[in-house]
Formats: structure tokens, sequence, C-alpha cells
């Protein structure tokens, strides 16, 4: 951040870009999950592999019960734990995130059971003690167990199907699952924007490094071109080049001055090292 | 030293292993769908793999570390292993794996 502060850009934090539309005068309208609406001239893409997102488990259907409501159907991340009050409630995981909802949740759920595919846990050692606290009290069920199947109408979950490592298949019932396995990453609404994609890499000219949309340049490891290399280095360059071409495009009465920061007293300024 | 792996789709394919290399790497190369988000550093668990007719039992047992990162993985059975940290030797020729769902 120090090092950009010369340059003085503006940043959209916490904000997923999810739409993008060209606009009746050539320029592009990009929005964002927080309404956030951006007209630019050009659109660079350095997306790395795309957006993180929650781990969904392999289990035939569970989309159904995504976005099901508040305290109902499959969950990936707690808002509201009100929500919970009440509730007949499911945990999967190890990790910090499944240990610590079952330790808040479990005051003010109707029932809580935790399924992990082994007794142990990677989650902090606190936190797997008053688990295991919760469990003695009769608060917590715990099994070692992973769900095999959603059950219910879409959008309104009545029951899993909990398969054992011997095997053996029960049926549990449950107002809300809460699948906590991290993150994984995914393309996400790049996808969406209308921009040619091969293996959901964005192929690009290597002088340019732009798409093959005018005016959506991409960058870094979301690229694709023959000799490609996920490198840093490699994404330096390509930055470099892309900027050139950018500048173009976005200023299009100015004139390009290329300059060194060793040479430069002009830059040198601007990066306060004169 | 040969690696006997099963992709998503069920297809079957037979690979050629390195000495001292992953079979994570030797996967990926091989054209497999296998993530290895991390690269290789035991910190994702997108290279999960089963181990397939008591290979698992021939093989080093996991790291602490794997078998926390385990608890990252979907679909995790008792002979699910990540694939950056299965190295091919002499010991491991021949070994069957099938990739896991993602």
């Amino acid at each position: 951040m120090e090092q950009i502060k010369p340059f003085d850009p503006q940043f959209h934090f916490g904000e997923m870009a999810t739409g993008l539309d060209r606009q009746a005068d050539g320029k592009w309208k990009l929005t964002t999950d927080a309404g956030t609406e951006i007209i630019a001239r050009v659109v660079v893409i350095a997306a790395g592999a795309g957006s993180f997102q929650p781990k969904r488990p392999p289990v035939p259907g569970i989309e159904h019960f995504e976005n099901a409501g508040d305290g109902i159907g499959v969950h990936y991340a707690v808002r509201k734990m009100e929500t919970f009050r009440g509730k007949d409630i499911l945990i999967a995981g190890g990790g910090d995130s499944a240990l610590d909802w079952v330790i808040n949740l479990a005051p003010l759920a109707k029932t809580l059971t935790l399924v992990h595919h082994r007794d142990g846990f990677r989650a902090a050692a606190h936190s797997v003690n008053q688990m295991r606290e919760l469990e003695k009290e009769g608060k917590v069920k715990f099994h070692v167990a992973s769900v095999k199947a959603v059950h219910g109408e879409p959008g309104k979950l009545t029951g899993v199907t909990l398969a054992g490592h011997d095997k053996s298949e029960w049926h549990h019932q449950t107002d809300a699952f809460l699948p906590f396995f991290g993150l994984t990453i995914k393309l996400g609404p790049i996808a969406e924007f209308g921009i040619n994609l091969h293996e959901n890499l964005i192929p690009v000219d290597t002088a340019r490094f732009e798409s093959q949309t005018p005016g959506i340049f991409a960058i870094g490891d979301i690229n694709t071109y023959p000799g490609k290399l996920k490198l840093i280095l490699s994404g330096f360059h390509e930055a470099a080049l892309m900027s050139q071409a950018a500048f173009h495009i976005a200023r299009p009465n100015e004139k390009l001055r290329f300059q060194y920061t060793t040479s430069s007293s002009n830059l040198q300024k601007k990066l306060g090292v004169s | 030293m040969k690696i006997h792996a099963i992709d998503r789709h069920g297809k079957e394919y037979t690979l050629e292993g390195r000495e001292g290399w992953s079979v994570m790497e030797i996967l990926r190369d091989g054209g497999l769908d296998v993530a290895a988000e991390c690269g290789g550093a035991c910190a994702c668990a997108t290279c999960h793999v089963y181990v397939n007719d008591g290979w698992y039992e021939k093989l080093p047992p996991p790291s602490d570390a794997e078998i926390d990162m385990l608890d990252m993985a979907l679909a995790v059975e008792p002979n699910s292993r990540l694939s950056c940290q299965i190295v091919c030797s002499d010991e491991t020729d021949g070994i069957r794996v099938t990739v896991a769902p993602e």
C-alpha cells in the first residue's frame, strides 16, 4: 500500500465484480455485488485463478438447498446467529470455522450435531476442548461420519443421510446443514462477462495482453498464451506491456512518455526518492 | 515406475512416475484434473486422491500436517491422501490412485 500511494488509486475492497457491460459510448460499466458501478474505457482483469468460494461437498442436489432462507437449508457462513435459534443444526468439518460455530451455536440450537471424517481436529486445541466439554454435557452430538445425501423438497431441507467409516448409513433429521471445508478458487462471475475463454483462462496476445474483446485486458494467472508461465516475474512483464497499450485507449489524445526511474527526475519526484 | 490413475470421469491412465517427484506432479502433467492450488505445499487439499488396492498401507504414513490438511478435503475416506505428499520411488512403482471429487 505504501508503494502504490504516489499513484493515488481508488480501492473497492470486500466487493466482487459481478457484471461487465459495454455502453453505447463504447465505455465499460462494471458492477459489483455491493451495487457499485464504475465506468471506464479500459478494464484489466488480474483475477488470478478467480475468486475464493466456499467448498461445496460433493452431495447430489445440495445446491437446491442453498439460499433457502434464514436458519434453514445449506449455509457456508453464519451471518446472523439469531436466525439459527431453536433449529436442528448439523455442522460438518474439523477446522476452526466448524468448531467455532459448534461452540457459538450450541447454546441457541434445538439440537447441534457435528460430523467429521475422523475423531480428531485440526482446529485450535482450546476449541477442541470446548467442543468435547459440550459433548460431555450432552449439548453437542459428535459422529465420525460424512454426509452422503440431502433430503427434502428444493428449498426445504428435512434431513441428510450420514455414513460412518464402517459403511453404515442412517437418516439424520435437520433444519440446517453447515459445511465448513474452507475455500477454493473458482472462476466465478468472470465466466459471465462475455469474454472469450479457453479452459477457464482468458486468451491474450503477447504484445498488448488484450483479450479478444478490445479494451478488456488480462494479466497474471488468469490469462493464457503460447509459452505462458505462471511466474510473478512474467506477471510484471505482462503488466508493463498491457499498461503501454491501455494508455492509448484510456487517454487517446495524450502522448505516452516512456521514462526510467534511474534517469527521470519526474518519476523520482513522484516516488519520493529524488 | 508406473502410476495407475483414474480421473473423476472414471477414465484410466497409466503414467510414468519420476523418482523424487510427487504423485500430484505426475497426475497434473499427465493431464488429470488436479487443481493443486498451493503448488504442492500441503496447504490446500485440492490434490486429494484415494489410494486403492492395498497401496495405502504400503506407503509411509501421512504426516500430522497432511492429516490436518485432509480436514479441509471433501469426501474423505480411510484411504484418502494428498497426492503432493506421496513421493515417487521404486516402492511406489505400480501404485493405484483415484482422483477424489471436487
